[in-house]
């Protein structure tokens, strides 16, 4: 057997992050699937602002309570496209293609979880901007019209919406399965939450370990330092611990 | 004349000492072989014979337990944008199924930094028409698959084919079709690499025979090399080759 000759110099220049990420970001809004989610935001956010501009008391026709109804819908769908991204390599077998065009699975994650933090950073900002839209209409019906939510308010609500996207990456890592990954993802966090305070003697505790729980001040933006450090915790162990294990999985998962 | 390469130019792919075993059940046991450059070289064995472990393990998706490869000299994820020298095709059926046709291959245009328009130049290339790129990937027949994985494949212009079953689920014309195709590319200068289970295609279009079964290589050598005084063609050769093996593992 004659020796392996060493890798040739470079004949074609490599492939720049940007355009994986650009990718990536197509990918997740071409499918059939993503496409239906997509519109399933866009088509429930006007409607739940709707029904808030008409059945809501003028004294709650406030930003800071606008933003929190047009950011649910996103909030329930958007981390499936975080899911979606990661299990159709595996499930749909695209993996195939992927990772035969990028070697490299680690970006190709990188790719991915940039692409998906994107998308939500612009849907966010639609939420925002639909809100501040619903507010001004809220005059017409004598609304309170406050604008008071601040920059710490806006970067918390990042935060929350985020980290769910994250969620969903870790947990399509975790279980490449697509229906089991959307289960766990919907499912294991209300049952814990329930676990928490149907259990006496745990219901001191849970602020530290239910994600849930532990965010909830962020939406009432009235964060304290001990609260911070529960949210810590609680996403160490529903975000950074998911994440991690899942991106150990998914680098070393067999692709077939 | 293709697989008559001048010797000294570095093989297309070299693969040496080949191992993959899963849970200590080994699939791929010590294979060695080469492709020339400009050589069509059919990678033939029955099913679960190994082949398309080995052919994962090429392109870097599978780690081997033992032994390397060599894709264009080096390792193929050494390559920096693998997908402009090396058109792999793997399995036709994994694409996904909610994505169209031409979106799949308007993707990778984009990861390998080609324009959109050479998705619809590859569609027209295999015969896929603008109406049937729209139509999701899930709703394409096989020999529909196949046609858009071959288009995967060449999309980047590569060098270098390597190709599992692209015949399979083609009509008699697709399959003739798919020949001229392997054949032309060979001619030019290119290379390919693949395995199928059409005896008669593969006997018509390669130059270069690799055979493999239970894991390991049973043959290899040019096609007039092998088929020289087998009366019933590459047919017999193939079911010759498969039963030693077969019987010898029953005996081990």
């Amino acid at each position: 057997m004659t020796a392996m000759s060493t890798v040739p110099a470079a004949t074609w220049p490599g492939i720049p992050f940007a355009r994986m990420a650009r990718a990536e970001l197509r990918k997740l809004t071409d499918t059939r699937a993503s496409r239906w989610l997509l519109i399933a935001i866009a088509a429930v956010t006007p409607v739940v602002l709707g029904v808030m501009l008409v059945v809501a008391s003028p004294a709650n026709l406030t930003y800071s309570k606008l933003i929190d109804y047009s950011l649910t819908p996103q909030e329930l769908v958007l981390p499936a496209l975080g899911i979606l991204t990661i299990t159709s390599e595996w499930t749909q077998r695209t993996g195939l293609t992927t990772f035969t065009l990028v070697p490299s699975r680690r970006r190709v994650l990188l790719a991915k979880g940039t692409a998906t933090l994107s998308l939500g950073l612009a849907v966010i900002a639609i939420a925002f901007a639909a809100a501040a839209l619903a507010n001004l209409l809220g005059g017409l019906r004598h609304g309170n019209g406050s604008w008071s939510l601040g920059p710490s308010g806006f970067g918390e609500l990042i935060l929350v919406q985020l980290s769910g996207l994250l969620q969903g990456l870790a947990v399509g890592m975790l279980l490449p399965i697509t229906a089991a990954a959307i289960a766990a993802y919907y499912v294991l966090p209300t049952l814990w939450s329930l676990l928490f305070t149907a259990t006496a003697g745990l219901k001191h505790v849970d602020r530290w370990i239910d994600l849930i729980k532990a965010q909830s001040p962020l939406y009432t933006h009235q964060m304290t330092g001990t609260g911070w450090l529960q949210l810590l915790t609680a996403a160490s162990i529903w975000i950074l611990l998911p994440l991690t294990a899942g991106t150990v999985r998914a680098l070393r998962k067999e692709i077939s | 004349m293709p697989g008559s390469a001048p010797t000294g130019s570095p093989p297309a792919i070299e693969v040496a000492g080949l191992s993959k075993t899963y849970g200590g059940q080994p699939v791929v046991t010590d294979v060695s072989f080469t492709v020339q450059p400009g050589s069509v070289t059919g990678f033939l064995g029955p099913n679960g014979a190994g082949k398309s472990t080995a052919l994962r393990i090429m392109v870097g998706l599978t780690r081997p337990t033992a032994g390397r490869v060599a894709v264009l000299g080096g390792p193929y994820t050494a390559l920096p944008n693998p997908g402009r020298r090396v058109g792999v095709l793997l399995d036709a059926s994994a694409q996904h199924a909610g994505r169209a046709g031409r979106e799949v291959l308007a993707l990778s245009a984009l990861v390998m930094g080609l324009p959109e328009q050479r998705a619809d130049e590859m569609l027209e290339r295999v015969g896929l028409s603008p109406a049937e790129g729209r139509r999701r990937a899930g709703a394409y027949s096989l020999g529909m698959r196949q046609r858009l994985g071959i288009a995967h494949a060449l999309l980047g212009d590569p060098e270098l084919l390597i190709l599992d079953e692209p015949a399979n689920g083609l009509d008699p014309a697709g399959i003739h079709w798919m020949r001229t195709l392997l054949r032309e590319f060979a001619d030019r200068g290119g290379t390919v690499l693949l395995s199928s289970h059409l005896l008669r295609e593969m006997e018509a279009v390669a130059d270069h025979l690799v055979v493999i079964g239970g894991g390991r290589i049973l043959a290899d050598g040019s096609r007039a090399e092998l088929l020289s005084g087998v009366d019933g063609g590459l047919e017999e050769l193939f079911l010759r080759l498969t039963a030693a093996d077969t019987r010898a593992e029953v005996a081990g």
